[in-house]
């Protein structure tokens, strides 16, 4: 991220997740010792569990937004009910609800999490670390406008800007408006374009 | 029959409820605009003691003005913040400026 302002000390790029505490790793290796042990688990099992959660990713989020770039029938189903339309392209989601809010010319959505790092994992995957740490929780909401400048998006005074906060049971995708050529690009060529910051709003323009 | 409809405006409560409360501070005795009704959803705060047969509670997404939430000149008026807000923690607003 390019600074055109001035900091002390940077804050440390600490995750602040369970995985960045020391005292539960220690539980967690010791409880899943004795599982091995006693044969209620097997290595391999874990090891399958990880990759089951690290198995979504941007492909899938890519995946939906080309879609409804493409087809305005099924723009119009995700808008409506993003869980039932993620669904129709065989990406279980285990999420309660899916929310997609869309960019237009005047809107601009950004999701964050304030109070820990609530992100539709089902599609996407897990999160980026900078959207855990707390200096994005806190300043998403306190200051978006300055925080998405140092992402490079400079958003015009004139547009609006919608913070979704993801603090309980809803989870969001952001909808980026296409590149204007889209009706040309193959739909490989759309996903390829389309990054994880679009899908969370601290990038806006696909090209 | 939900106790908000879209539009309605609320003022969110600052309950002094310990443990595992999915409403920041940053929000609470702020006004905003029901913008949607999510469904009901079984409330956090009993589902992090271990209970979990309810009961489920309404949930609202709610938006407000950042310039309401923040003292600083700078930020476009145009500019919201959406937040989900259970039930619980909602009371109509009093007042009737400030729509974001």
């Amino acid at each position: 991220m390019p600074h055109d302002h001035a900091h002390g000390e940077h804050e440390a790029l600490i995750i602040e997740d369970e995985a960045g505490n020391i005292d539960a790793q220690i539980v967690v290796d010791a409880l899943q010792q004795v599982l091995i042990a006693k044969g209620l688990l097997t290595a391999r099992e874990v090891t399958a569990a990880i990759a089951k959660l690290e198995s979504p990713g941007l492909h899938l989020g890519a995946k939906i937004i080309a879609k409804a770039w493409s087809d305005p029938e099924y723009k119009k189903r995700l808008l409506a009910d993003g869980r039932a339309a993620v669904q129709e392209l065989d990406i279980p989601v285990t999420e309660a609800r899916i929310i997609v809010v869309e960019n237009t010319a005047q809107v601009h959505n950004l999701i964050t999490c304030t109070l820990c790092s609530c992100y539709p994992r089902s599609i996407l995957g897990q999160p980026p670390s900078w959207y855990i740490s707390k200096a994005y929780r806190a300043r998403s909401v306190r200051e978006p406008r300055r925080v998405l400048k140092e992402f490079g998006l400079d958003l015009p005074d004139d547009m609006k800007l919608v913070v979704h906060d993801s603090n309980a049971d809803m989870r969001y995708l952001v909808l980026p408006e296409p590149p204007l050529d889209f009706q040309t690009l193959s739909t490989p060529d759309l996903e390829a374009m389309i990054s994880r910051d679009h899908l969370i709003g601290v990038a806006r323009d696909v090209a | 029959m939900t106790r908000f409809a879209v539009g309605d405006r609320v003022q969110v409560l600052a309950l002094r409820k310990e443990g595992h409360v999915r409403i920041p501070h940053y929000i609470r005795h702020q006004t905003g605009c029901v913008t949607e009704y999510c469904g009901t959803y079984l409330n956090p705060e009993d589902l992090a003691v271990g209970k979990t047969s309810g009961p489920a509670v309404d949930l609202y997404r709610v938006a407000f003005a950042q310039r309401q939430l923040w003292p600083d000149d700078l930020i476009p008026p145009q500019d919201t913040l959406v937040i989900e807000i259970y039930d619980h923690w909602l009371t109509p607003a009093q007042e009737t400026d400030h729509a974001p």
